[in-house]
């Protein structure tokens, strides 16, 4: 199963992201990497590099992040984990962490998961 | 290398409100705290590294600034620091024509990860100015500190630039128009490390 990192600025969105995605989807391999390592605002190397540790397996690991150095620092761990298959995807982070994690525990692979958070991005919510 | 580096942080700190200030006006008001944040962490580690060549230093020092400044200027400037390093590895000292090399390198790297260029409100409008004004001088022959002076004085300039122009780039791209009039603080905390590397030279 594909695993899934959340990223963002905040702990506690990173964390809200997983905890709607779990309902949805209780066995994903989703974790959260939000907020620095005291819990403030910002992007840790640190934590992300962990959270991808933690959900990685062969199947490899989807990374959802916010915006900023969100972006910058998780391209940063995926070059120190050079060779390892993971896949930054570019999509809104609730609607797109909550569709990644549904399909990622229903055996999609990581090539297919960037189409579906297209999917997800294109849903809309209002009829008008 | 370290002794600039400590007045670096030195300077960030003194400035670290005002940095902070800047920020606020268009971002997260963040940058200020930050950066003294993740040049404290620097200094901590740089009395280990005496008798260390200039590579390693700055890239010990970008590997920092990435884990623990925790905003953009934190995978921006570490970036800039480790494809320095990377350039001056092995270099015990520094002339004109490796510092140019360490500069460009140090652009390049925060080009490719901020994916920015000029004139979108950032570092880099301090920075490429500086830039081309320390190559136009090394290449004519001036003295370090001479095309250095020139350097400095294009990267003020481009942080009086940064008021002029709209954010493109960054959290402040999300206020657009209403960024026109601001100082942009990543170019302000750039200028503020080429002009204390002149003073310590």
């Amino acid at each position: 199963m594909v695993g899934v990192v959340i990223v963002s600025h905040s702990q506690t969105l990173a964390e809200g992201v997983v905890e709607l995605a779990k309902l949805m989807a209780s066995d994903a391999k989703i974790v959260a990497a939000g907020g620095l390592d005291d819990g403030t605002p910002g992007t840790s190397f640190e934590k992300i590099y962990n959270a991808v540790e933690e959900v990685y397996s062969d199947d490899g690991v989807a990374v959802l992040m916010d915006m900023g150095s969100a972006v910058m620092t998780t391209e940063m761990v995926i070059e120190a984990m050079e060779g390892r298959k993971i896949v930054m995807l570019d999509g809104p982070v609730v609607e797109g962490g909550v569709v990644v994690a549904l399909e990622a525990s229903l055996g999609t692979p990581l090539e297919e998961l960037q189409e579906k958070v297209d999917e997800a991005r294109d849903t809309k919510k209002l009829d008008n | 290398m370290i002794d600039i580096l400590k007045a670096i942080a030195a300077k960030i700190d003194e400035e670290k409100d005002y940095l902070t200030e800047l920020d606020n006006e268009i971002a997260d008001g963040d940058h200020g705290v930050n950066m003294a944040k993740g040049f404290d962490a620097v200094v901590a580690k740089l009395d280990a590294m005496a008798g260390k060549d200039i590579g390693s230093i700055l890239k010990t020092t970008g590997m920092t600034l990435v884990s623990t400044v925790g905003g953009s200027a934190g995978p921006l400037y570490g970036t800039a620091f480790m494809k320095a390093g990377a350039k001056l590895a092995g270099k015990n000292e520094m002339d004109g024509k490796d510092l140019v090399e360490a500069m460009e390198a140090a652009i390049g790297g925060i080009q490719m990860r901020g994916k920015a260029t000029t004139g979108e409100k950032t570092m880099l409008d301090a920075l490429c100015p500086a830039f081309d004004a320390l190559k136009e001088g090394i290449e004519a022959g001036e003295d370090l500190k001479d095309a250095l002076t020139k350097a400095v004085k294009a990267a003020e300039d481009g942080v009086e630039y940064t008021k002029t122009i709209k954010a493109t780039k960054g959290r402040a791209s999300y206020i657009g128009d209403r960024s026109i009039g601001h100082q942009d603080p990543g170019a302000t905390s750039a200028f503020y490390m080429l002009e204390t590397l002149l003073a310590n030279i």
